[in-house]
């Protein structure tokens, strides 16, 4: 770990060297722990890499950007948050009480390709009341290894309503272990939703904690990985007060010999008399050699609630592609609008604006690239 | 002028043997209707002749104005001018019908100008609300309205011959009306040739057949007018089961 000595904080903050020096003394995680089963953690070479400032930019945040914010942020799970609690770069957007953000904010993360370690904090405070959309971006500017940490810490305030969507357009040489953290307060309304088509080995862990009665999340995702691609996710809808909801749809596909796996679990607290829970995973496995893994949970403490799952993995589906054919498609055409027609449910879901057309046309051109 | 021809078909699935030699010749403008009880085989060779996959072929012919459809793959077939009405329509999420047949269109060389105004009014002539033109193909429409996308298509592909599985399966009389109002007008405007497969008759109460073939263990046992799906109406499918028919048939059926 003489990569990310506390010599190498940048800023006097005797917080962040702490967290340097805890973080030399934690050992990596290992796919034998059950929070790393299916990745590919065994393979990070993480002294490879040198810690730097993210390079962030933010579009739309007019008197939105705030210094500091009160979000807890000291949760240790792993050796990655001591490192991001040493390293990270952060963004603050803070919406104020009553206040509806107009078109979306962005923030855009640009990784370099030479070796570089990036921990990007993002925070959204959405005031009680308040309506915010944000998409974060995480691009590339080089070709080259990288590491990238994302950590985003949200609070959906009373009765606010918050929208957020990451989007991975990172190149196939970086490496993404990411965490979001999201708070629903009561009667609030969360859509968490990620898009997922880069990276060489792309992680997202989500918790979505509703803590207020009445409160609502959403999760959605897209996920497509090709060559030697692997997008590993693991959510958490976490039920803490009564009468609350979380629903979530992660949509993927792998191809060539990439792989996929999603971890997902329903837990619903003894207080949380009266909650509503689904989770969809469905996943398209499009060569031969491509592997995709799905797993399930539930966890129930309570009573009176209504929980379901549903979990699929399989190729293109051949009735779907039958009734297309008997219209005189051919296969490649009918095979290709079944794919598109799979993201859809999920991309139009975003409001991303004309973002969903580019993404579109990048899954469409992933297709295109496929090896049977 | 065009003629389906269906010559000694003999078909399987799972290795078990359901069509055993079938005959038929469907010609442009004729309207014929194939009646058979429950495991006759109807949806079976409906299949087959459209080229669905985990049905297997084990003898006979397809000719399609003398061309071998059984050597094409599906896609091909529906080019030459075969088309199937599905008894249930594959759900397809997020694919819009205007896009299939915009890609439908476009895969026969045809021109798609004016497509969208077309596909609008034949929404309007068939009772298709024009609103589930742009939503995903069949997720969560009615029966009836399953039906009449079926035959909105029917409208706008012009097959030569058009095979209907059970057109009347799972509508309401009125949407089962419509539906075959259209196909009947087809056959007058555009000469489509039919093949209707049926259990009951009443979609032939609308779409009057000329000839009626009835389908009892993968064979034809009888064909002839219309005044056969009458007779039929009466005396039941048990009449025409056949001379190999062992005495309580019709029980062991119940289990078969």
């Amino acid at each position: 770990m003489l990569a990310f000595s506390p010599d190498l904080v940048d800023r006097p903050d005797d917080l962040r060297r702490a967290a340097a020096e805890r973080a030399q003394a934690m050992p990596m995680p290992t796919a034998e722990q059950e929070v790393w089963r299916y990745s590919r953690i065994g393979d990070l070479q993480l002294d490879r890499f040198h810690p730097v400032a993210p390079t962030t930019t933010v579009h739309g945040a007019n008197g939105y950007l705030a210094d500091r914010h009160d979000l807890d942020t000291s949760t240790v799970h792993d050796v990655f948050d001591e490192l991001s609690a040493a390293f990270y770069g952060e963004t603050v957007l803070s919406i104020p009480r009553g206040v509806h953000v107009p078109g979306s904010i962005v923030v855009t993360h640009t990784i370099g390709g030479h070796d570089e370690a990036v921990f990007p904090r993002l925070v959204i405070d959405a005031g009680e009341n308040s309506e915010v959309t944000v998409v974060e971006r995480f691009m590339s500017s080089g070709q080259g290894a990288s590491l990238v940490v994302p950590r985003l810490f949200v609070r959906t305030q009373q009765a606010a309503r918050l929208t957020y969507v990451a989007i991975n357009e990172l190149s196939t040489t970086v490496w993404q272990l990411g965490h979001q953290q999201a708070i629903g307060e009561r009667d609030s309304t969360t859509l968490l939703a990620t898009v997922a088509l880069g990276g060489e080995y792309a992680r997202v862990r989500t918790d979505a904690k509703v803590v207020g009665q009445g409160a609502s999340t959403r999760q959605v995702a897209l996920y497509y990985a090709d060559d030697n691609q692997m997008h590993d996710f693991r959510t958490l809808q976490d039920h803490i007060a009564p009468r609350t909801t979380s629903d979530l749809l992660f949509k993927g596909a792998v191809q060539d010999t990439a792989r996929s796996v999603y971890t997902g679990l329903i837990r619903i607290g003894h207080d949380a008399k009266g909650s509503v829970a689904y989770q969809t995973n469905r996943n398209l496995t499009l060569s031969a050699g491509a592997w995709a893994e799905s797993v399930p949970n539930l966890e129930i403490e309570t009573n009176d609630v209504k929980c379901s799952h549903a979990s699929t993995i399989g190729p293109i589906d051949e009735e779907q592609r039958f009734y297309l054919e008997s219209r005189g498609i051919p296969p490649e055409t009918a095979e290709r609008l079944v794919v598109l027609g799979f993201f859809d449910e999920v991309l139009a879901q975003l409001p991303v604006g004309p973002l969903a057309d580019e993404l579109r046309q990048q899954v469409a051109a992933k297709l295109d690239r496929r090896t049977r | 002028m065009s003629t389906l021809e269906i010559r000694d078909l003999v078909a399987a699935v799972a290795g078990k043997t359901i069509l055993n030699g079938i005959n038929l010749t469907v010609s442009s403008g004729e309207v014929h209707a194939v009646m058979g009880p429950n495991g006759a085989g109807k949806s079976t060779l409906s299949a087959i002749v459209m080229g669905k996959p985990g049905y297997q072929v084990i003898s006979g012919a397809v000719l399609l104005d003398g061309v071998d459809m059984l050597a094409l793959p599906s896609w091909q077939r529906a080019q030459a001018g075969l088309h199937l009405v599905m008894q249930y329509p594959t759900e397809v999420p997020g694919v819009q019908l205007v896009d299939v047949m915009h890609h439908a269109f476009a895969a026969r060389g045809m021109d798609t100008a004016g497509l969208d105004d077309r596909l609008g009014a034949e929404a309007a002539r068939i009772g298709f609300d024009p609103a589930l033109l742009e939503r995903a193909l069949n997720v969560d429409l009615s029966g009836g309205e399953k039906k009449r996308n079926e035959t909105l298509q029917v409208a706008m592909l012009e097959p030569k011959i058009v095979i209907l599985d059970e057109l009347d399966s799972g509508l309401d009389i009125d949407a089962l009306r419509d539906c075959a109002l259209r196909i009947e007008a087809l056959t007058n405007e555009h000469n489509i040739g039919v093949l209707a497969i049926t259990h009951y008759n009443r979609l032939l109460e609308v779409l009057r057949p000329d000839y009626v073939h009835i389908l009892v263990k993968g064979r034809i046992v009888s064909s002839g007018g219309a005044e056969l799906a009458d007779q039929l109406e009466i005396d039941g499918y048990a009449a025409f089961a056949g001379n190999d028919e062992p005495a309580g048939g019709a029980l062991a059926d119940l289990f078969g």
